[in-house]
């Protein structure tokens, strides 16, 4: 497309002409290889159709739909605080962080705010959310290029975060703790303590990644220089979070559009990576695990007493109005436009996903590259298929 | 492409970061000098606006005018981040809407009520369908939502996915939600649903089968649990029931 460079096209042609000679003096003719739905690289029911030609992919296109449940249309028939159980199902790894955008724009819309423990809280778990999110990714990330331990230290890890999540909450994937104009319940006994030692584990967890990893050649043979996004595409695609960081876009909805949520009390850096490959998308989850777990650190230490609940009527109507308000998910920007009319229920509620976006450029990324790279590219891109198919 | 990166326009010298920290003053200079900017570029093309102070904009532009909308906001306003696009479908909901309609009148056979009449949101609106779209400029932090009408029976509008590539995987979510064409696609088919699928499943009047099988589960709890005398009494607690329904499913 447009956005390629004249080497790497001309590149291309080359690799394409070589490729065509030796198809025409072999006599093979394109074929079509079917990745999914059932494939472990597609964490769902992702399905991808690639027309190959000898080893490269000359189109692929995604397939989904096998898990689409309608929330745009459930949504309209509940009420409010009926929305969040749905919502908890759309990015199931990370459920705490589906909610807290939703909250806040039905927050928005009423004009009011939740009380400043409760922007803790809500800022806590959301960090812890996206922890055991990315902890998910860092170790699958190696499965799809053939190492299979670290998923083990990754699972292992990750209850560290999601016992955390479960202690507070209850629910391990599901909290649907969040309530408008707060949240559900205070930390109990000693949660504190454990966290920060939890957050310790994390953190020991992101250093073995890094050795077993980061230094290892094979992984950068794999991952280096595959799958390049550059910014500008990265931008008409409206890729967010990690993968627009990994292509140096330097955009952080946590630090660049803070509604109702305190990282602005926390010192903490964002990441970014001039290189766009499957090795710099990889490199800045890391590193922003890392910084997820300092910016609890700092919350926790800071948190003060107060009220976790403001006055919200006990029916919870919301008044006429549009928001749109959306945070930096696990995955990236995830936000919701809901149009109210001034009932229990929502009149229109557009949800607006990072996978769906993340994953609409593969067929721009996956011409060309050939076939074990599809697999590195789709691992590296990172989503969850309920976040594709909401 | 990426030449043109240096040649975006500064919208305004104000660094816009600071917008939203600010107290939600009476008057917002950018979003103002946003919908002034899009009105020289557009002329007649902007129809209305709506500026939340602080916070939000939304624009509203003829449907001849929205492919010139993209360019604009991309390459003068430097809105050069797609966020989404999608559809709204203003038309009330047949089937009664939300739980003041307590039961569905069409499934229990209660005379339907009348429908309210149709009223649109921000900016305004002419049509049953509107489409809208969210950019964003990642260089200083504010986001612009635009609208454009689309009609009423055969809704379309002009494609972005000459300005905007991502759109359309958007795009075609939209045409098979909402039976919106847009004119210039390179390919609308379907994306979610099967290709025989026949319908617009978020349009106002394709009826949601669930509520036709089952009550609506909402307030009262029509059906008495086996065992139980009084159908519904400890249900009654608004956000209990909620916590509930999470039992856990185990997924990933």
């Amino acid at each position: 497309m447009t956005a390629i460079s004249d080497r790497q096209k001309l590149a291309y042609v080359a690799a394409q002409a070589s490729d065509a000679r030796v198809n025409l003096e072999l006599e093979t003719e394109g074929m079509i290889l079917n990745i999914g739905p059932q494939h472990p690289a597609t964490h769902g029911t992702l399905r991808i159709v690639a027309k190959l030609d000898g080893e490269q992919v000359i189109h692929a296109e995604p397939m989904m739909g096998y898990m689409h449940r309608g929330y745009e249309k459930l949504t309209e028939v509940r009420t409010y605080p009926q929305v969040t159980t749905l919502i908890n199902r759309i990015d199931w790894v990370g459920s705490f962080a589906n909610e807290v955008p939703f909250i806040l724009a039905a927050e928005q819309l009423m004009g009011i705010e939740a009380p400043l423990r409760a922007q803790y809280i809500r800022t806590i778990l959301f960090e812890m959310g996206r922890i055991a999110n990315i902890i998910l990714f860092l170790g699958d990330m190696a499965v799809q290029l053939g190492a299979l331990t670290p998923i083990f230290y990754a699972f292992r890890d990750r209850e560290y975060v999601l016992n955390q999540i479960e202690a507070v909450t209850g629910g391990r994937f599901h909290p649907n703790f969040d309530r408008i104009g707060g949240v559900k319940d205070d930390f109990p006994k000693g949660w504190i303590e454990d966290s920060l030692s939890a957050m310790v584990k994390v953190r020991e967890f992101c250093d073995q990644m890094e050795d077993l990893l980061m230094g290892s050649e094979i992984f950068q043979a794999r991952t280096r220089g595959v799958g390049v996004i550059p910014p500008d595409v990265a931008q008409q695609f409206g890729l967010s979070g990690a993968n627009a960081r990994a292509s140096g876009i330097d955009w952080d909805l946590r630090r660049d559009s803070n509604v109702g949520l305190v990282y602005g009390d926390a010192d903490w850096k964002v990441w970014t990576h001039p290189d766009g490959d499957s090795f710099a998308r990889f490199w800045v989850r890391l590193q922003e695990t890392r910084e997820a777990t300092s910016i609890v650190d700092q919350l926790l230490g800071s948190i003060k007493g107060g009220p976790i609940m403001a006055k919200v009527p006990r029916i919870i109507k919301v008044p006429e109005g549009e928001a749109y308000v959306a945070t930096e998910n696990p995955l990236g920007e995830m936000g919701y436009y809901i149009v109210s009319k001034g009932d229990l229920t929502p009149f229109r509620v557009k949800i607006r996903t990072a996978s769906f976006n993340n994953v609409s450029i593969t067929p721009w990324l996956l011409r060309g590259v050939y076939v074990p790279d599809i697999v590195t590219i789709l691992g590296s891109l990172y989503f969850i298929l309920g976040d594709i198919d909401r | 492409m990426s030449s043109s990166e240096d040649t975006t326009i500064p919208v305004s010298e104000s660094p816009a970061a600071d917008a939203p920290s600010e107290p939600a003053a009476p008057v917002d200079d950018l979003r103002e000098g946003l919908v002034e900017r899009l009105t020289e570029l557009l002329g007649d093309g902007v129809v209305d606006h709506h500026i939340i102070p602080g916070k939000d904009v939304w624009i509203r532009v003829t449907a001849d005018a929205w492919q010139h909308t993209a360019e604009s906001v991309r390459y003068t306003l430097g809105c050069r981040y797609f966020g989404f696009l999608s559809a709204i479908d203003w038309m009330p909901s047949p089937w009664g809407r939300g739980m003041e309609a307590e039961v569905d009148t069409i499934v229990h056979g209660k005379e339907a009520k009348e429908l309210p009449a149709q009223t649109t949101g921000y900016a305004g609106g002419d049509t049953r369908f509107q489409v809208f779209a969210r950019v964003a400029n990642i260089k200083d932090h504010f986001g612009i939502t635009l609208k454009v009408d689309a009609g009423d029976e055969t809704p379309s509008v002009p494609t972005w996915t000459k300005v905007f590539a991502g759109a359309d995987w958007h795009e075609r979510e939209t045409w098979e939600m909402y039976g919106i064409d847009f004119v210039g696609h390179p390919f609308l088919r379907h994306i979610y649903l099967p290709g025989d699928f026949e319908g617009n499943p978020c349009r106002k009047d394709f009826p949601l089968l669930a509520r036709f099988v089952k009550p609506w589960p909402g307030i009262v709890d029509v059906e008495p649990l086996p065992g139980s005398d009084e159908p519904g009494s400890d249900t009654a607690g608004s956000d209990e029931p909620a916590a509930d329904a999470s039992a856990p499913e185990e997924t990933a």
